[in-house]
């Protein structure tokens, strides 16, 4: 199975989280403490994913449904979550 | 704060806490009602809520509403204040007797893991599932008394937008203070990651039904956030927005207008023709008038930007503003008190609290007095009339009057990007904020809190303009006002006075820019607000009349003796020149730095005395 990440779906695509990998992110100050920011925004291990939308320039930032809410973050962001296909 | 001394303990205090977006702001609107105060954290611009509230039985409570925070990290200020706040670390703010949790019922397993990490703190937690009507519409059915077994806590559910829903919280406030528990030993809480586990398995258990996501946020958005439609109506929402802040003020700014120049009349009749009448008349009611005349269009737009807040469309303007704004190094956050700027910069810098992280914020700060603020028109209105001929362009589609003004306004958009992007390779360098954030759900205002809200910002705003503005026209009007003209005096009164000796002496630096000393003289009254230098021109020039008349002499006067090189380099000086001495003590306020408030002047005034020097020079090249 390859490695994907939150940031390579498409709007309308749904994956299951499947864990944190903020090392992905270029930056690795900005990466520091982006895995305890995703955790305490919503994102969790096992949850469903969708992206719904995409913003208008370079499809950046996107917002993706979580359990009941709405979360919108950059794709730079989105890197650090990586996903598996298919519903959990 | 006086009444914080240990021992003696004069009342309880609850501190209303939660994540962003829990309605926590609402529920303590609901429960306070207008008795609420808002200060600041003393040394930041972290805002301090807080109310009296009332029991059944009387006891009279104060309520603080902290700040939104996800977790007690410090990352930001607001949660540095928050944590310190609770965990009773804080300077001047004494330690809550009880907090009072708000979380959103509908995204429950999430809000859960702030409550499980403030219970590691030994307060006495009262919980209220708010929002619990969405949860209900959404088919989201959660178990208070499972809920309350497993957290040991009480738990009610509160609709926080309706006063009639809070019966349950308050019996069980006034019960829970009745037999209040003493505070425990606070304990070292857990890792994000174990609290996470914890709060699923708490929610999993007490969820009885699961629901589905709320409906109209999702039909909303495909709409307000598709890529097309989405954004034109961003845009039709902003140029809206502004065509009524421009609109709607118009009449209350006449009658402001009409009502100070009557106050002048009327004290011109009682008064002998003294010092003291001058003070009144021309120092005070000029100068706080010139200021409060922008009171109609900062409560419109004030107005505007509370309910795009309490709509929850402000997160949305952010995501679709955001790539743009990154491209100069800001978040999308910055975009709407950048917008709010073209009204007036005072409330665009106050509105920069939205952005939660310190860096982006002053970058924020810093470029705001580049947007065109309303002052500026009167300015612009006056010298475009003088030297740019009304003649059609571009087929008869527009005036080149039009396009001038136009072109003004994009002169200082474009210069506050790129001063954006200077800032952000320099002084604020730094790591990249994560834009992260909740889209949270669409819900109508409510009037009660919007209205009470609105009064709040309105009051802080004539707080601090308008106690700057007082000291600032009494300031100045001393320096135009003396010395007084010798006898013999060829001149207008104003040449011989303190004002008029420091301009006639900056008259030397802004030679090389084509200004006369008349002009350098009405840039000195002119620092209390920047159509103020109108008026003062007309002093210089010694002009008689009403307001109109002076215009129509100034309009004649500036044609006749200024030359075009002098004319253009005193508009593109009012594009840069942070003329407003309000501006500059809200930067101060907000910033709480004289550093960044002295470096945001000086660059300000480098940036016009360059701008205006380029365009005089330029000028005289392309006339020679």
């Amino acid at each position: 199975m390859t490695i994907r990440y939150l940031s390579d779906l498409k709007k309308g695509e749904e994956a299951t989280i499947l864990g944190f990998d903020p090392k992905s992110c270029k930056d690795i100050d900005f990466a520091r403490d982006l895995e305890d920011r995703l955790l305490e925004i919503g994102f969790e291990e096992g949850l469903n994913v969708k992206i719904l939308h995409e913003g208008p320039i370079s499809r950046d930032p996107i917002a993706v449904r979580i359990g009941q809410m709405t979360v919108a973050l950059r794709r730079m962001e989105a890197a650090a979550v990586r996903i598996y296909d298919g519903k959990p | 704060m006086a009444n914080n001394s240990p021992d003696i303990k004069q009342d309880i205090k609850i501190a209303l806490v939660g994540s962003p977006n829990c309605g926590k702001s609402s529920l303590f609107n609901s429960l306070t009602g207008s008795r609420q105060k808002v200060a600041n954290y003393p040394g930041v611009t972290v805002e301090r809520r807080s109310g009296k509230y009332t029991t059944a039985d009387g006891k009279v409570i104060t309520l603080i509403d902290l700040p939104g925070i996800y977790s007690l990290k410090d990352r930001t200020l607001d949660e540095r204040v928050s944590r310190q706040v609770i965990t009773g670390t804080h300077v001047s703010e004494s330690q809550p007797d009880l907090l009072l949790c708000v979380a959103d019922s509908t995204n429950l397993r999430v809000h859960l893991r702030l409550v499980l990490e403030l219970k590691h703190l030994g307060l006495p937690i009262i919980l209220a599932l708010n929002m619990h009507d969405m949860a209900q519409r959404d088919d989201i059915r959660i178990d208070p008394e499972i809920l309350s077994k497993e957290l040991g806590v009480p738990v009610v559910t509160t609709i926080a937008v309706r006063r009639g829903s809070l019966d349950n919280l308050k019996s069980q406030l006034s019960r829970t203070l009745n037999d209040l528990p003493p505070k425990q030993e606070s304990m070292p809480a857990p890792t994000t990651r174990e609290l996470q586990q914890q709060a699923r398995d708490i929610a999993a258990r007490a969820t009885l039904s699961e629901g589905s996501q709320h409906k109209i946020t999702r039909q909303l958005d495909r709409l307000l956030l598709h890529p097309v439609f989405g954004i034109l109506i961003f845009f039709i929402t902003l140029f809206g927005m502004f065509q009524l802040v421009y609109f709607w003020a118009a009449a209350p700014m006449d009658l402001i207008e009409g009502g100070f120049t009557l106050l002048q009349g009327v004290i011109s009749d009682i008064l002998p023709d003294n010092w003291f009448r001058s003070l009144l008349n021309d120092g005070i009611i000029a100068g706080v008038g010139s200021v409060l005349v922008f009171l109609p269009q900062i409560i419109i737009l004030f107005t505007f930007i509370l309910i795009l807040e309490s709509t929850g469309y402000m997160a949305r303007a952010a995501f679709i503003m955001d790539r743009t704004m990154a491209m100069v190094g800001l978040n999308g956050r910055a975009f709407i008190p950048l917008m709010s700027s073209f009204a007036c910069a005072i409330p665009g810098i106050m509105a920069t609290r939205t952005i939660e992280h310190h860096r982006d914020r002053i970058t924020t700060i810093m470029i705001a007095p580049l947007m065109t603020c309303s002052a500026r028109i009167p300015v612009y209105a006056l010298l475009i009339g003088a030297v740019v001929p009304n003649k059609p362009i571009i087929f008869g589609l527009f005036g080149l009057q039009g396009m001038v003004l136009f072109g003004l306004y994009l002169i200082g958009i474009v210069s506050a990007l790129i001063v954006a992007m200077v800032l952000k390779m320099t002084l604020t360098k730094g790591v990249a904020q994560p834009f992260l954030m909740e889209l949270p759900k669409y819900q109508l205002p409510v009037f009660r809190h919007l209205m009470i809200n609105l009064w709040e910002r309105v009051k802080t705003f004539l707080r601090r303009a308008g106690t700057i503005i007082l000291y600032a026209a009494i300031g100045l009007w001393l320096l135009a006002q003396y010395p007084k003209k010798p006898i013999g005096g060829l001149e207008p009164d104003i040449f011989y006075s303190y004002a008029g000796i420091m301009g006639r002496a900056l008259q030397h630096i802004f030679a090389p820019l084509g200004f006369n000393w008349e002009m350098s003289i009405a840039l000195i009254p002119g620092m209390a607000a920047r159509e103020v230098a109108i008026g003062a021109l007309g002093t210089v020039y010694a002009l008689q009349g009403n307001e109109g008349q002076v215009e129509q002499s100034l309009r004649t006067i500036i044609q006749s003796s200024w030359s075009l090189p002098t004319a253009f380099a005193f508009l593109a000086w009012y594009i840069f020149a942070p003329q407003c001495l309000a501006t500059l003590a809200t930067v101060r306020r907000e910033t709480n730095s004289w550093g960044w408030t002295a470096f945001m002047t000086g660059y300000l005034f480098a940036l016009a005395y360059l701008a205006a020097l380029a365009v005089n020079k330029a000028t005289i090249a392309l006339l020679a």
